[in-house]
């Protein structure tokens, strides 16, 4: 066995009308933590796809332990000892967690039947030995983000996977999650396991690599230790350019109240929330995971019902019991889950980037196909959106790509206040910065944004004003010039003590 | 190891041209078509491809045809709707009691003489009210479309009996009446036979209505989006009570229409009409490329999935092959036609 434990060759791959890889090399040391970055579209996923074996590559070699493999299922990635966790989480909902850690490899009792309990004592012996505090015999679907992916970790452990591939495992989990993540992949790492690593986020990058590989537009670019690169030179590598601003915020005209919801209630999630927004200004929403911001929206936006409360818009009270309702009045929202609430996997891009502007683009209930061409396109430019054309389906596109289209989506329905629920997730640095210009744009003309943001320099770099939620409550405001992220960190933990930030 | 990035941008190539795995995917079902009127021409001698023949057999699955494209829309929805059958039945007996030439003998409405007219809408009305009934236990009592229409299934057809009463069939309608399942458009008066049955012009119509709508109007996209998921369709504002009550109003609408053109081919109206029509309807739909996970399927599909079927019944009629062999046939090609969908959705993932 030589220094590497996987060697990859000339990887190409093709998509119909996308050249994926292009000729790429990636080499991984055991017992290291490799990142791969890259902008939106470069082709990360794909290439560790095609290791896993859930895409086979069309020309090139995979050398693992210095033996020349070939990899051509997810059964083949298995048997070599490469388990990947899926930038879209893939799961059986209705399985518990122990029946997901030994999906197709059931224990069986004497009589070869399928042995619940044999596989929850061996599942709860993995979780006991890494600290992981999840009952084995809870469903799937009733665990959190973190937790599900702390089930699809131990799953590679308990098999002892040799290489463990993690596409963009932050990108949905809290700061305190992500501290236990990384502890939980130097330990593996410790332990002489190889790490893939994908994310857009910069700090977590030197965290926690110690060699990083650079892919732009389906080449490889660069591979050098972690220490030897900064920040501004891994920006420079990933897009090609420097980037200058990183949060273009521009000062725009605050106007006049454009909505006010008043004593918005909603079980344990919302509790007695009000608030208020302006034309032209940018509201942030901070506070933990689970503080209860996302479903204030939602309620706010129709897609739950409130109990009680009013909402007003231009100081009008308007009624909101469905989202269409909250849409006629004005409002858009971007949601937090991109493949449960936000993307329709096997329509085109065009079809859904336009759906929500249907009612635009129609006369008599006919569509313009022609105006709805046009649009769709003006935004596939302005959002520098990578796709063959508009006729892709979306699921084919990358996870920062879909995140681009679904922007586009509410943009198009030009709306007066834009909700945007994390709207950075899993996108590039440099999309990223494009679309913090494009908020400060829309701001200047008038419209209000509220911002959800788990990202503390997002808050803080965006907001006009930031408010606080704790456990359902509303509970505390503080402008842009005060917001620094020890106040807002102290608000967003006052309730619970235990909550301790990472 | 060399850490120049590339000097020029290498641009991501976008190679021209069609995705051919695709294309023979989605049009694999013409193909297939053709193959099989070939194989039966030959194996009949030419029989089959009599333009007599033909024609009739474009008039069998008219029902098959005009029920699929309403089963189309269901489909696309994550939907189904096993009450067609029942629906056409039921509309069967409505209409045909109401076009009854009233001087007959086994009349239901003796000595009552309403205009032909009123018989098609009674039906067609029925019809619409079972989808509509279909419709609103799906949207508002949130039944799953399987638990409410099946439901429907037997509702419907216990009307149709009860309608019936002794159970025998309405006869002796009205000419005029007759005329829409036996007629002809463009009919030369000196050749018997000659120019379009009715029932394939009215399922022509219906099909291309369909086609308007689903590929041109914000209700066509709608239906799109909520198959290729629900909730993001409701986010993006759609409301899926409307649309999912337009949707099986329409289907039973067409299940309606369908048992008029039957009734009135056959001269009567009976009760146990369009029985295990459903099927064929799914059938259709499924080897025209309709994708039981939502969100993808068209009416040209269900179309060609629809004369398949009749092909391929009317070629085993031909060759001799009894009754109960072809029911078989029939199942085995709606498991290998849902075969095939799972096959692509599974590449696809
Ligand atoms: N199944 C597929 N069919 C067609 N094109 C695909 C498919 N999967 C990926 N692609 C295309 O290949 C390119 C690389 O995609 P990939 O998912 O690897 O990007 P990524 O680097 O992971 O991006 P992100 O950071 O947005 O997740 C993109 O242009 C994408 O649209
Ligand atoms: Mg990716």
């Amino acid at each position: 066995m030589g220094e590497y434990i996987v060697e990859m060759h000339g990887i190409t791959k093709r998509f119909p009308g996308v050249l994926a890889l292009n000729d790429v090399q990636f080499k991984l040391r055991p017992g290291t933590v490799h990142s791969l970055m890259g902008e939106n579209g470069a082709g990360k996923s794909t290439l560790m796809k095609i290791l896993a074996g859930v895409y086979v590559l069309d020309e090139g070699q995979i050398t693992i332990e210095g033996v020349p493999t070939s990899i051509t299922s997810p059964r083949d990635g298995l048997v070599h000892g490469i388990s990947m966790i899926h930038q879209e989480l893939a799961f059986i909902p209705e399985l518990t967690a122990a029946e997901n850690i030994f999906l197709n490899r059931e224990l069986r009792n004497k009589v070869g039947l399928v042995s619940k309990k044999h596989m929850v004592e061996e599942t709860q012996k993995v979780f006991d030995r890494w600290n992981i505090n999840i009952n084995p015999a809870s469903r799937m679907k009733d665990l959190s983000v973190a937790q599900a992916q702390m089930v699809e970790i131990a799953k590679a452990i308990a098999f002892g996977s040799k290489i463990i591939i993690m596409d963009e495992p932050t990108s949905a989990i809290t700061e305190r999650e992500v501290a236990r993540l990384h502890d939980m992949i130097r330990q593996l790492r410790a332990a002489g396991t190889a790490i893939i690593y994908i994310t857009h986020k910069m700090d977590e990058v030197f965290a926690i690599s110690d060699e990083i590989t650079v892919f732009r537009d389906g080449t490889w670019v660069a591979t050098e230790p972690a220490s030897k690169m900064d920040r501004n030179s891994l920006i420079s590598l990933m897009v090609g350019r420097e980037l200058t601003q990183l949060f273009p915020k521009s000062e725009a005209k605050i106007g006049e109240v454009i909505l006010e919801v008043e004593h918005l209630n909603r079980g344990n999630h919302v509790k007695d929330v009000s608030f208020s927004v302006r034309r032209g200004e940018i509201l942030g929403f901070a506070g933990l995971m689970g503080s209860g911001r996302t479903e204030v929206l939602e309620t706010v936006f129709g897609i739950h019902a409130a109990e009680s409360g009013t909402i007003k818009v231009n100081g009008k009270e308007v009624k909101i019991r469905e989202p269409h309702q909250a849409i006629a009045a004005g409002l858009g929202l971007l949601t937090e889950d991109r493949k449960k609430t936000g993307i329709m996997g096997v329509l085109s891009v065009r079809d859904n980037m336009s759906v929500a502007a249907l009612p635009k683009f129609t006369i008599g209930g006919f569509l313009r196909k022609r105006l709805i061409e046009k649009e769709c396109e003006d935004q596939r430019q302005s959002l520098a959106l990578k796709t063959p054309s508009l006729n892709q389906l979306i699921q084919n596109l990358s996870g920062g790509n879909q995140q681009k289209v679904l922007l586009s989506r509410w943009l198009l329905t030009d709306p007066d206040i834009l909700i945007i629920d994390e709207p950075t997730r899993g996108i590039d640095v440099g999309a990223k910065s494009e679309i913090h210009r494009l908020m400060s744009e829309l701001a200047k003309q008038g419209k209000a944004i509220i911002m959800v943001s788990s990202e503390m320099p997002e808050i803080l770099g965006m907001s006009d004003r930031v408010v606080v939620m704790c456990d359902g409550r509303l509970v505390g405001e503080i402008s842009r010039a005060d917001a620094t992220q020890e106040n807002i960190m102290e608000l967003a933990t006052r309730f619970s003590e235990e909550i301790a930030v990472a | 190891m060399s850490n120049q990035p590339p000097t020029t941008t290498s641009l991501q190539v976008i190679t021209k041209g069609i995705d051919w795995a695709a294309f023979v995917r989605k049009y694999m079902i013409i193909g297939i078509l053709i193959l099989f009127v070939i194989a039966l021409a030959i194996l009949t001698g030419g029989n089959s491809v009599q333009p007599v023949n033909l024609v009739n057999v474009i008039r069998q699955v008219s029902a098959i045809g005009i029920i699929g494209v309403g089963m189309t829309f269901v489909i696309i929805t994550l939907g189904i709707d096993l009450s067609v059958g029942s629906i056409l039945g039921l509309s069967a007996v409505v209409a045909a009691s109401l076009v009854q030439i009233p001087t007959g003998s086994l009349v239901k409405f003796a000595g009552i003489d309403l205009p032909v007219i009123v018989g098609i809408l009674a039906g067609l009305g029925v019809g619409a009210l079972a989808g509509f009934v279909n419709g609103l236990l799906i949207s508002r009592f949130r039944l799953a479309p399987f638990i409410a229409t099946l439901g429907m299934m037997s509702i419907a057809r216990g009307f149709a009996y009860i309608y019936t009463g002794d159970g025998r069939p309405f006869s002796n309608l009205k000419p005029e009446y007759n005329y829409l399942g036996q007629g002809y458009l463009f009919n030369d008066p000196n050749t018997p036979l000659s120019g379009i049955p009715l029932p394939v012009v009215l399922f022509i119509g219906v099909a291309i209505i369909a086609t308007v709508l689903l590929g041109y109007t914000k209700f066509g996209r709608y239906v799109y989006a909520i198959g290729g998921n629900e909730t993001a369709a409701r986010v993006s504002g759609i409301s899926i009570p409307k649309i999912t009550l337009i949707i099986y109003t329409m289907s039973g609408l067409l299940a309606g229409l369908a048992g008029i053109l039957w009734s009135a081919r056959t001269g009567s109206g009976n009760s146990t009409l369009g029985q295990g029509i459903e099927l064929d309807a799914i059938t259709a739909t499924i080897i025209g490329g309709t994708s039981f996970k939502g969100g993808i399927g068209s009416i040209w599909g269900t179309v060609v999935g629809a004369l398949l079927i009749g092909v391929i019944n009317n070629g085993l009629d031909l060759l001799g092959v009894s009754p109960f062999w072809q029911i078989v046939v029939k199942g085995g090609i709606i498991i290998l036609a849902i075969i095939i969908d799972e096959r692509k959705n599974a590449k696809k993932a």
